[in-house]
């Protein structure tokens, strides 16, 4: 079950915070809070004595932490991410990866836990291959990656898609749930990069249409709050 | 980014039984939405919505001189824009190889089948005719601009009316319109792209399907048989018998879509 732990170190990362409150819709520059009481937490910025949002997004506030989830925009990496990329280009030392973000990415050969001839890495993974990687580091203009962890590595079989990389913890749910929900539902193996890419993998391909389907349902209805069990209800009837 | 070489390799495996991911026949078309008169500057307009794709068609006119070797012959000008917005792999800046494509298949089409006539747009010979300019937008690409815009120049084209024409001054009155519309044919050379996916053919793609596409030919129809004009593209080959198929594809096509296109056509 290689994708059960990986699944797990997900959550780690971006677990999507249900809380009762209320969120605003707020715009970039727009003012969310007035007064000293507030701190500026993710895409916020402090001017003068009021919090002012940087993205676009739902903004919330959590003893008197500030922060905006944003709705839209590009994927921007992060340590410890598990994302899915393309092989775009072979070096000497290791392998360039596309994985979506404005910087291209670079994983190298020593990351690879068995013995590979430098003369031949293409053998490992070659250019259009898809592969799951963790960021390791991102530095200013370029991104290190690592495939030690277990369930990384070369993907093969099944396919990937796109969803808007905002809506990832959506998808994952409260602690995995919606994800577990879904492969349940479905027999698939999935894995959700935060970078917006889902790997699907079941034993016929109607499975797979099935979990993509949900899917997308759930990116369409992020706003809709008790999505899981609307979720549930989407599976009966299509039963 | 490029769609990932599974899902290509996914989109193959189960068109060889038949069955397309998204639900559909290997001959069907998604929704499509037509909406005229949407510019109120443009003698013509169209919005068309195939799917997801979207494109907007602008028709403008004009007076200027012909050219030497069609001396009564009206002019006809296609551009295509494929815009940034519509798609991350588009960007700004001079039309490239696709855009530049959209813009002369959409033409071959409309100009070989003679659906303009041309002659009729003359004013003086030799000296002053009618400049129509056709103008493609892409607002959203799903796959299947080809036939999106194809679709949208000829209902723009049927929506546009002729403005008014100054004959002292020789210039054109913009804002003001005659009650005369284009001269066009009965017949209507309406676009079919099938794309050879694998060793299936499909027509209206999505955009993993185009990805996945090894080969497309773009055939102009009219009255469901007579072809006009033919583009073939990508890099791999048809055989001589899947060629054929692919124009009784294009028919079968033809007699499908017209029907939901007529109303705004006729």
């Amino acid at each position: 079950m290689r994708n059960e732990e990986f699944e797990n170190e997900e959550i780690e990362q971006e677990v999507e915070v249900e809380s009762e409150k209320e969120r605003k819709v707020v715009i970039p520059g727009e003012v969310i809070v007035k007064g000293h009481d507030y701190l500026p937490g993710e895409n916020t910025e402090k001017r003068g004595d009021s919090i002012v949002a940087l993205r676009y997004g739902l903004a919330e506030e959590f003893r008197g932490l500030v922060k905006v989830i944003p709705l839209s925009g590009i994927y921007t990496p992060r340590r410890g991410n598990v994302v899915l990329g393309i092989v775009s280009n072979l070096t000497f030392n290791g392998w360039v990866i596309d994985v979506g973000a404005p910087d291209r990415a670079f994983l190298p050969l020593m990351e690879v836990p068995r013995f590979v001839n430098k003369n031949d890495i293409a053998e490992v993974m070659d250019i259009g291959d898809a592969v799951a990687v963790k960021i390791w580091s991102v530095k200013r203009r370029s991104i290190d990656l690592s495939i030690k962890s277990r369930g990384l590595g070369k993907l093969e079989d099944g396919m990937i898609f796109k969803i808007n990389p905002n809506k990832v913890p959506r998808v994952i749910g409260r602690e995995g749930s919606m994800v577990s929900l879904i492969k349940e539902e479905t027999g698939c193996n999935i894995t959700v990069g935060q970078n917006g890419y889902i790997w699907i993998k079941g034993e016929k391909v109607e499975d797979e249409i099935l979990a993509k389907n949900a899917i997308m349902f759930i990116t369409e209805r992020s706003f809709v709050s008790g999505l899981t069990d609307k979720v549930k209800e989407w599976f009966d009837k299509q039963k | 980014m490029e769609t990932f070489r599974l899902t290509k390799n996914r989109i193959k495996d189960y068109l060889s039984n038949g069955k397309r991911l998204d639900g559909r026949d290997a001959d069907e078309f998604r929704e499509i939405v037509i909406e005229t008169g949407i510019s109120k500057k443009a003698e013509g307009s169209a919005r068309v919505k195939i799917g997801k794709t979207e494109v907007l068609v602008g028709i403008k006119m004009d007076v200027g001189t012909p050219y030497p070797d069609s001396k009564d012959a009206g002019n006809l000008m296609v551009t295509a824009e494929l815009l940034p917005l519509s798609s991350d792999r588009f960007e700004s800046g001079p039309p490239r190889f696709e855009g530049i494509e959209l813009g002369r298949i959409t033409d071959r089409g409309i100009r070989e089948s003679k659906f303009i006539d041309l002659k009729k747009l003359c004013i003086i010979e030799g000296e002053k005719v009618w400049n129509i300019f056709i103008d493609i937008y892409s607002i959203n690409d799903d796959g299947n601009l080809m036939d999106a815009a194809s679709i949208g120049a000829l209902v723009a084209l049927r929506d546009t009316k002729i403005p008014k024409y100054d004959e002292k001054e020789g210039k054109v009155i913009f804002g003001e319109w005659t009650k005369d519309k284009l001269p066009l044919s009965k017949a209507v050379p309406l676009s079919c792209t099938i794309h050879k996916v694998g060793n299936c053919l499909i027509v209206d793609p999505n955009r993993e399907e185009e990805d996945a596409s090894e080969t497309r030919v773009t055939l102009a129809l009219s009255d469901g048989n007579v072809v006009h004009s033919m583009q073939k593209g990508n890099e791999k080959e048809f055989e001589i018998e899947e060629f054929n198929n692919a124009l009784d594809l294009a028919e079968k096509n033809y007699k499908k879509l017209y029907p939901l296109i007529k109303k705004y056509i006729e």
